[in-house]
């Protein structure tokens, strides 16, 4: 049992570690798919993020800003970068634009997402890991995005991946938690802090990963396409102090029969007599 | 044969430079932060960009950081 005084703030935002940098948020987010850069920021602030992702593409020299760049902005706000390699289908890709985006950004940190075809956007494990392999020997402090496979999880933390990131459901799915079992899997044996990247859609999906014991959620497009990207990310902040509160306490047993709560002791008991008349 | 201009890919679509340019010309000058350039498929640190030529048929490409998930 421990001495947890009832009155206390709502922890659950104690700082942890991930590649180097101390955060209090558990919550990682993209920034694809919002109506608008303002909403984009606001969402981005309510979530309490510190750790944003950024894709990298080619942009027009010829067109100046036509005010702060993203970069300018996200930076602006104390936001941590983490690039992605979204979009590569092969490992070659992948380290490619890894290296643009820690010349661009100046970190050795990326999101590796080598994907193995646009319909399902699931990963092709088979090039992630190679793409790894060569990442971590060039410096990079790898944040793998890759299937709930338990045995991959752990060959990419063999390799030298400085987090695993299974997915919950297909990037943008928003289907929620497929195979809780797998994450747990995962997390149980993990040396690595474990993140829930894809498939959360909404506040609830969040807190089953937390409930789970896993260290932190990526999303995006739950709060960029919710109705209301702001309040939904608010949403998701509660979620996961509440998802990772609860993993904290430890969850009662499930039981298959009722149990009551009141007890039965004492309890008064009407004399048999006819129905209600 | 001497030349007047190279003839390179500039984020895929072909242009005609000048002899002599080099990579920091391609580069607007208030993009400081936040940009990184390849060259064939290879990294041109900021530092090497006014001493990197861009030469006939070079492949260069020019990257920020985007909304991205």
């Amino acid at each position: 049992m421990t001495n947890i005084d009832p009155r206390a703030p709502l922890p659950g935002e104690e700082p942890w570690e991930l590649a180097g940098l101390t955060l209090t948020s558990r919550l990682l987010l993209g920034t694809s798919r919002y109506p608008s850069t303002q909403v984009l920021l606001d969402a981005l602030d309510a979530s309490g993020t510190q750790f944003v992702t950024v894709a990298l593409r080619r942009v027009d020299p010829n067109i100046g800003d036509d005010g702060e760049s993203l970069y300018d902005l996200l930076t602006a706000r104390g936001l941590h970068l983490l690039p992605n390699t979204a979009g590569c289908f092969t490992a070659k890709e992948a380290v490619l634009i890894a290296e643009l985006g820690r010349e661009a950004l100046g970190t050795s940190r990326v999101k590796l997402e080598v994907i193995a075809d646009e319909e399902t956007l699931l990963p092709d494990v088979e090039e992630l890991l190679v793409a790894a392999r060569e990442l971590v020997s060039r410096g990079f402090q790898v944040l793998p995005y890759t299937t709930d496979d338990p045995i991959i999880a752990r060959r990419l933390e063999e390799i030298g991946c400085v987090a695993v990131m299974p997915l919950g459901a297909p990037i943008g799915s928003g289907l929620g938690i497929r195979n809780p079992h797998n994450i747990q899997m995962i997390k149980e044996r993990a040396g690595v802090p474990v993140i829930v990247d894809a498939g959360v859609g909404t506040a609830s999906d969040a807190a089953v990963a937390f409930e789970l014991g896993v260290d932190a959620v990526l999303m995006n497009t739950a709060v960029a396409q919710a109705r209301q990207p702001v309040r939904m990310a608010r949403a998701m902040r509660a979620a996961a102090i509440a998802g990772r509160e609860a993993f904290l306490a430890g969850r009662m047993p499930k039981r298959f029969w009722g149990e009551a709560s009141s007890p039965m002791d004492g309890r008064i008991s009407a004399a048999q007599q006819a129905a209600w008349p | 044969m001497t030349t007047d201009t190279v003839t390179a890919h500039v984020n895929g679509e072909a242009r005609a430079l000048p002899s002599g340019t080099t990579v920091a010309d391609l580069v607007p000058a208030e993009w400081k932060q936040g940009v990184a350039v390849a060259r064939n498929d290879e990294i041109v640190p900021r530092a090497t960009w006014a001493t990197t030529p861009v030469a006939d048929g070079d492949a260069i490409e020019i990257v920020r950081p985007v909304q991205g998930g």
